[in-house]
This record gives C-alpha cells, sequence and structure tokens, in this order.
C-alpha cells in the first residue's frame, strides 16, 4: 500500500507550489493514474514518491517503508519508468538491459532469462544485440520499459510511458503491464491519453495547480460528472478548457 | 563488489564504443608530445646545430669587427650574412625577414685601439714604466656603440640571450686589447714570446649526480613526464563530459533509483578511466622509446625506471580522475563543464610548472603552485625520470597525489548525497 499524506513540493524560486497538500492512499494491486494538464504537478508527485527529488512537506511510505529509513529496501521494492528513454545509445539493448539488471542485484542466469522473458513479450528479440540509437521511439519504450521491471518490482511508477509510440507499441505496452498487474504489481502511471488511463486504470486522480481534484474509479466519475460520457470531459470539466503553458 | 565490476564494463563499453573520443583521448596527447618536443628539441639545436641567421653591417672593417664576425660565426648559433647599408639590415629585421641585425660604428678598431693605449699608458705612467705620454694619443675617444635591431616579435628571452652573447664578444676582444696593449709597452719588439696568459682564468664545468651519470636528460626525457602528465589530466574533459552526459540522456536519473551506490557509480568510472591514463602513458613511453629515434628526436631511456615511472603515473591519473569526478558531479551542463574543464588544465599546468619552470615564477607563483596536483606529479615525474630517486623519495608526491583524489572524490559524493537527498 503507499500511504502519501499532505505532501508538498515548492521548488527553489517558485511562487507557488508545485504539488500541495495531498493525500491519497493506493491500494497493492491498483492501476493508479495520475492525470492532469502540462505543469500539474503529475511528474513532481511520481518523482517524489521515487525518491528522485525531496517532499518540502509532508511525508508517504511504500509498503510501510520510507526513504529515510529503508531507501535501499525500498528502491529493491519500485521500478521507475521515467520520461526520458534513460538508456545508453551506443550500447545494445542486451547490455543496457544487463547493466540495468545487475545494479539491482541480478545476476547470471536468472537475468538472462528474465531478459529473454520481457524481449520476447515486447516484440524485440530480433534487436536484442542492436544498439539503442538504431532503436525508433516505440522500441526505446519498450527497452526503457523492460530496465525497470527486470527485478519484478512491486510497485511500479510511469511516467508517461506511452507518450510518442504508435498504437502498435502502445497496445503491447499496456498489455504487459495489465499482465504484470495480474501478477501483483501495483502500477502508478502519468498520462496525457485519457481514453488509454480510462480502460486501463483501476482508480485515477486528476491533479490541477498541485492539487488532488478528484479521484475514483473513471466509471463513477463519469457517473458524478454531470453530462460526462467519458473521462475526457470529466477532466475538461475538472480542469478547465484554458492553455496551461507554464515555464 | 559485482555492482562495481558490472559499472566498470558499462564504462569500458561506452568508452570503447566512441572511437572519435577514443581517438582524441590517445592520438592527440602523442600528436602534442611529439609536436612539443620536435620544437623544443628544435629550440635546442638552433643553439647547437642550426644556425640564425643574421645581419652584420660593418662599418669598422677593422680588426675589432672581424674579431666580432669570428666570434659570432664561432658560437656555432649564428649564420652572419653581411650588408653594407644600416637602413636596409633595419628594414629588413624590422619587416620580421631576420630576428637580429648588429651595427658595428666606424672607427671601433681604431678608437678600441686608442683607447686601451691611453689607459695603459695612463697606469704605467702612474707606476712609472712610461717615461713620456704619446703627445699623439688623443685625451678623450668618444664612446662607441654598437647597435643592435631586433624584429619586434622577437621574444624578450632571446633578445636577452643574444645581448649577453654579444656583450661576451665584445667584452673578450676588450680584455684580449688590453692584454695586447700592456704587452707591447712591457716587451721588447722583436720578442714573440707572449707575457701573459690571456686564457680565461675562470672556467665552468657542470657536475652531474652520480646517479644520473649515464643519464643525462636530453629533451625528450623532460618533455614526455611534463606532456603525459598534462595529457593525464586532461582526462578531466572526457569523464566530466560524459557525466553531464549521463544527465542529460536521463540515465543517470534511472541509476539514483535504483540501488546502487554513488561511490559505486563512480568506481566503476575511476577503473576505466585510470586505465586510459596508464595506456597514454604507456603509450607515450613507448613513442618516446621508439619514434623519436626514427624521427630525430633523443631517445629516452627507462632502464630500471618502469615501475616507479607506472606508480607515479597511477596517481597522477587518480588525482585527474577525482577532478573529473567532482567536475561530473556538480556541473550540469556540457557547456560548463567543457570549458571550465579545459581551462582548469591550462590553468594547473602553468602553476606546475610544465610550461615554465617553477622556480621562474615570480615569489606569489612559487607558492600557488604548491596546491597544483600538476606540480606534484611533476615533480614525481622528474625524481624517477631525471634525479633518479628511490621508492621513498617520492612517497610525499604521490600520497599528495592520492589525498588529492580521496578529497575531490569525497567531496563530490557528500555533494551528490545533499543535492539528492530525500
Amino acid at each position: 500500500m503507499i500511504t502519501i499524506n499532505q505532501l508538498s513540493k515548492k521548488y527553489k524560486g517558485a511562487e507557488n507550489y508545485a504539488v500541495s497538500n495531498i493525500d491519497l492512499v493506493i491500494d497493492d494491486q491498483e492501476i493508479f493514474g495520475l492525470l492532469g494538464p502540462n505543469g500539474a504537478g503529475k511528474t513532481t508527485l511520481i518523482s517524489m514518491l521515487s525518491s528522485l527529488i525531496k517532499p518540502t512537506e509532508g511525508s508517504f511510505s511504500i509498503n510501510e517503508l520510507t526513504y529515510k529509513k529503508d531507501k535501499n529496501k525500498l528502491k529493491q521494492i519500485i521500478g521507475i519508468v521515467p520520461q526520458e528513454y534513460a538508456l545508453y545509445p551506443s550500447l545494445t539493448a542486451y547490455e543496457n538491459l544487463l547493466y540495468l539488471g545487475s545494479m539491482y542485484g541480478l545476476k547470471g542466469s536468472k537475468l538472462k532469462s528474465l531478459i529473454k522473458k520481457h524481449i520476447e513479450i515486447l516484440g524485440l528479440t530480433d534487436f536484442l544485440d542492436k544498439k539503442i540509437l538504431h532503436f525508433s521511439g516505440g522500441m526505446k519504450r519498450r527497452v526503457n520499459l523492460i530496465g525497470s521491471i527486470l527485478h519484478e518490482p512491486k510497485y511500479l511508477f510511469l511516467d508517461e510511458p506511452t507518450v510518442g509510440v504508435d498504437v502498435q507499441s502502445k497496445n503491447v505496452i499496456i498489455n504487459h503491464l495489465k499482465q504484470l498487474n495480474a501478477n501483483g504489481t501495483t502500477i502508478i502511471y502519468t498520462s496525457h491519453h485519457l481514453n488509454e488511463a480510462e480502460h486501463f486504470c483501476t482508480r485515477v486522480g486528476i491533479i490541477d495547480h498541485g492539487k488532488l481534484v478528484c479521484k475514483g474509479r473513471p466509471s463513477e466519475l463519469i457517473l458524478q460528472q454531470d453530462g460526462a460520457r467519458n473521462l475526457e470531459e470529466v477532466f475538461i470539466a475538472q480542469t478547465g478548457k484554458e492553455l496551461r503553458d507554464y515555464v | 563488489m559485482y555492482k562495481l565490476w558490472v559499472s566498470t564494463y558499462k564504462e569500458f563499453l561506452l568508452l570503447i564504443r566512441d572511437i572519435g573520443g577514443l581517438a582524441i583521448l590517445f592520438i592527440m596527447p602523442l600528436v602534442l608530445l611529439i609536436t612539443i618536443t620536435l620544437i623544443q628539441n628544435n629550440t635546442f639545436k638552433t643553439l647547437k646545430d642550426s644556425k640564425i641567421p643574421i645581419l652584420l653591417v660593418d662599418n669598422d672593417q677593422g680588426s675589432v669587427s672581424e674579431q666580432i664576425n669570428n666570434g659570432l660565426t664561432s658560437t656555432n648559433a649564428f649564420e652572419v650574412i653581411k650588408k653594407s647599408s644600416e637602413q636596409e639590415a633595419k628594414e629588413l629585421v624590422f619587416k620580421g625577414v631576420y630576428q637580429l641585425a648588429i651595427v658595428i660604428p666606424e672607427n671601433l678598431s681604431l678608437d678600441l685601439e686608442l683607447k686601451v693605449t691611453e689607459n695603459v699608458d695612463g697606469i704605467l705612467a702612474k707606476f712609472g714604466l712610461e717615461e713620456e705620454l704619446d703627445s699623439n694619443v688623443p685625451k678623450a675617444v668618444k664612446k662607441k656603440e654598437v647597435r643592435l635591431y631586433f624584429d619586434p616579435a622577437t621574444q624578450q628571452s632571446f633578445k636577452s640571450s643574444v645581448k649577453n652573447g654579444i656583450d661576451k664578444v665584445i667584452s673578450g676582444i676588450e680584455i684580449q686589447s688590453i692584454y695586447k696593449a700592456f704587452e707591447a709597452q712591457l716587451t721588447e719588439e722583436s720578442s714573440e714570446e707572449p707575457i701573459f696568459a690571456t686564457d680565461s682564468f675562470i672556467s665552468f664545468k657542470e657536475i652531474v649526480p652520480e646517479s644520473a651519470q649515464n643519464a643525462i636528460p636530453n629533451a625528450s626525457q623532460h618533455n614526455i613526464p611534463a606532456w603525459a602528465l598534462f595529457a593525464i589530466f586532461f582526462i578531466i574533459l572526457p569523464l566530466s563530459i560524459n557525466m553531464v552526459k549521463e544527465k542529460s540522456q536521463g540515465t543517470f536519473v534511472r541509476l539514483r533509483t535504483n540501488p546502487v551506490s554513488y561511490a559505486t557509480v563512480l568506481g566503476g568510472k575511476t577503473i576505466v578511466y585510470l586505465g586510459v591514463c596508464l595506456t597514454q602513458f604507456i603509450l607515450m613511453l613507448l613513442v618516446g622509446l621508439y619514434l623519436f629515434p626514427i624521427i630525430s628526436l633523443p631517445e629516452i631511456d627507462v632502464t630500471g625506471k618502469l615501475p616507479m615511472l607506472l606508480v607515479v603515473a597511477s596517481f597522477a591519473g587518480l588525482a585527474a580522475i577525482g577532478l573529473g569526478l567532482l567536475l561530473g558531479t556538480v556541473f550540469k551542463t556540457h557547456e560548463q563543464s567543457a570549458p571550465f574543464g579545459a581551462t582548469l588544465v591550462v590553468i594547473l599546468a602553468a602553476l606546475g610548472g610544465v610550461w615554465v619552470p617553477v622556480f621562474a615564477m615570480p615569489n606569489f607563483m612559487q607558492v600557488l603552485s604548491n596546491v597544483s596536483p600538476m606540480n606534484w606529479g611533476l615533480n614525481a615525474f622528474y625524481d624517477v625520470f631525471l634525479r633518479n630517486v628511490g621508492f621513498v623519495e617520492i612517497i610525499p608526491e604521490i600520497t599528495l597525489l592520492f589525498l588529492f583524489f580521496i578529497i575531490t572524490t569525497t567531496i563530490a559524493i557528500l555533494y551528490n548525497e545533499k543535492k539528492n537527498a530525500v
């Protein structure tokens, strides 16, 4: 279970909080979608949960562990799929995965069989020994995902894992994530693809201006919102139509 | 340990996959070494074997100007080209066609002889040895001026060296003239026996330390340690750029979420780049041993010194890597790390005495040079290469280099901890 209490983040020099007083509980084996316009605070929230940035106020625990007390234990049970590809372009897919898996203490035949398994599922077997720099965006996204799940994390954080990929790659990624979830992985992901989130997530939370404005099952949120036929209309109703450009 | 090994292997793969980077790492230092040694060796040869063409305007046409000409020629440093016009010589020099023109004034021989005779007669008269002063000798001979024209682009050190050389030749001529004048006054005309030994009484002899007697340092032995050290410290650039690239690629972000310590990440880099430093150094030694003799540069002698040289190269490499790790940790962009790293290496090299010996620096800079790790490394290399000392004597320098590595790496780890604390 992930328990978030009054979590806030204000960046140095910023006037406003990027994330403000978020209270949230995510149960094990949920697929929780963090939705929101650009600059709403999704990535900041997921970065705090992934130990990449320090909260200004509040606290959180994952599986009853905190970074302050159980940093290495916690890092071992979570996986993070960053928005960037986060791969070494001059290394092959296999070399990248071998390195990333080894950083979680995996080694030998176990690591090799895990790489083989995920590579096969995500349709990259023929490209295992090719350098990442020759990969398409969709292929990189898939390798990026494998690099974060080799150690079979209990909690998986994904920051826009399907951004910039074709429909085929998106389907393969989503199906694999569903399979991981079925096997016991709790998934927390951010996305701008509201249709994808509506069908993929067990629950979603809509964030705007750093605040969690609503949360619940997609079907419940659609029902609760007057006149809304899908999650996108709920989203527009909650966050408005104005552009969210920011620097 | 397993994670360190895998990190090292990853760094190794990243390094060998970057062919351009590898070429820069290994070939450029060799090009630098060969170029600098060729230039310095040629400068040395300029003074010994090859000759600098200079202009001589001889308005005297006497014995003194002949002696000056002979003196300049006998130094083997100059090829004397005679010109009749001072104006022409001046123009040629000021245009940079020649570095130097020497203009000998009219009647220099005659006036020098008159002046010397006047002085000698005066001295002898004081001792009552001269019966009567020659009434034909003028009372005051005007001072003579040998004019020197230098190309404005000529370096001050060359000017000073030439001025000293000419001064020495002229002083010699004056002394010889005085001796001859005394001799003429004190001996009978028919006598051919010299009464003075006119050779220099004081001579110089360089005493070489016993341990170095078989290996008198040459240009190569001076250059290889200095430029090898310069190349070793240039590792700061690719190392820090590599680290900054990891940040921009996003791989560093991923590493921060992995259960691996920053020390392990840096450890992998340290091992690989230390290998690079040692390979660079060995390549330089091989160039000194096998390529230099082929291109007419003096060969280096590493007999019995190789293990100690590798020890010094290893510790110098660690110091350079420590600095690279620190810069790579602190800087966020390539634009920050590349110019800063390059400038810092040049400053450290200048402070360390790679270009100008520390003893020739102003006092303040001499004190400052003590804080340059390149100075410690260079001293250690010179200790082994030129002073032929034992391992004990280099312990202070390699200890400083190691401490520098420990301190810079620790700062890098602490900075990263503080910056990324959660």
